[in-house]
């Protein structure tokens, strides 16, 4: 008989592609919690008068800002790509393991994708 | 009474969490991409863009469904990654209350614009 909680060794596990998909909609919806009230605190100092606009677009034109930005850029589109991923699946589709192993590099492309124009975007 | 344990116990935060998803990958984009679309350089042009009644709601709206949406997800990562019961309840008592603050915040944001 098996002792139960089984610990496994993370390090050693090969995560297939649906459970990076998993993992990663964790991961970007606790950085998506940390972006509300960061969001919420830019939209107020911009909005607060002519010379706050103006600090939070300077500071938006930082580089370290940018890359910030960057993260939660990528957090909300692998978050959305993948929330539609459940969506479609609690209608049912798409539930076999061929499709799953499918619709999650779907996800994860389509995230990396999204990131890539928004990093063009800002940097350019 | 409500049963506090039992196989439908998460239907109801399945389900707001369905409800607040459908309504954010509809806002967050349509604002998003009103701002990405006007873009302007000026205070007084960024005041107007978040003026008009419909998208105040719409902000209050999207606040409202991404603090609900965030509150049922940090619970569930807090509840499978932290154990220890006080530390966990200290830890739901800050996501919830920086939630709160935040939409609070955001409603004094929306109400001061002219």
């Amino acid at each position: 008989m098996m002792n139960r909680p089984v610990y496994l060794d993370l390090f050693r596990l090969r995560l297939p592609l649906p459970g990076w998909v998993s993992i990663l909609h964790r991961l970007s919806g606790a950085l998506l919690f940390v972006a509300l009230p960061l969001a919420v605190w830019l939209l107020a100092a911009s909005l607060s008068g002519p010379s706050g606009f103006a600090a939070v677009a300077g500071l938006l034109r930082h580089p370290a800002a940018k890359l910030v930005g960057l993260l939660f850029a990528w957090s909300f589109a692998q978050h959305f790509f993948a929330g539609l991923r459940h969506l479609m699946m609690d209608a049912h589709h798409g539930v076999t393991l061929a499709a799953a192993r499918r619709s999650s590099a779907v996800v994860l492309g389509a995230s990396a994708l999204a990131t890539l124009v928004f990093a063009a975007w800002v940097f350019a | 009474m409500r049963l506090p344990v039992g196989a439908r116990a998460g239907t109801g935060s399945w389900l707001v969490q369905r409800a607040s998803a459908i309504v954010l990958a509809i806002l967050i984009p349509l604002l998003a991409g009103r701002v990405l679309a006007a873009m302007p350089a000026e205070f007084a042009a960024w005041q107007a863009l978040w003026a008009p009644p419909w998208v105040r709601v719409a902000v209050l709206l999207c606040g409202v469904a991404w603090a609900m949406h965030a509150w049922i997800g940090m619970r569930d990562i807090l509840m499978d990654y932290v154990p220890a019961i006080a530390l966990r309840l200290v830890l739901y008592l800050a996501v919830g209350v920086t939630l709160a603050a935040s939409v609070a915040w955001l409603d004094v944001v929306v109400w001061r614009l002219p």
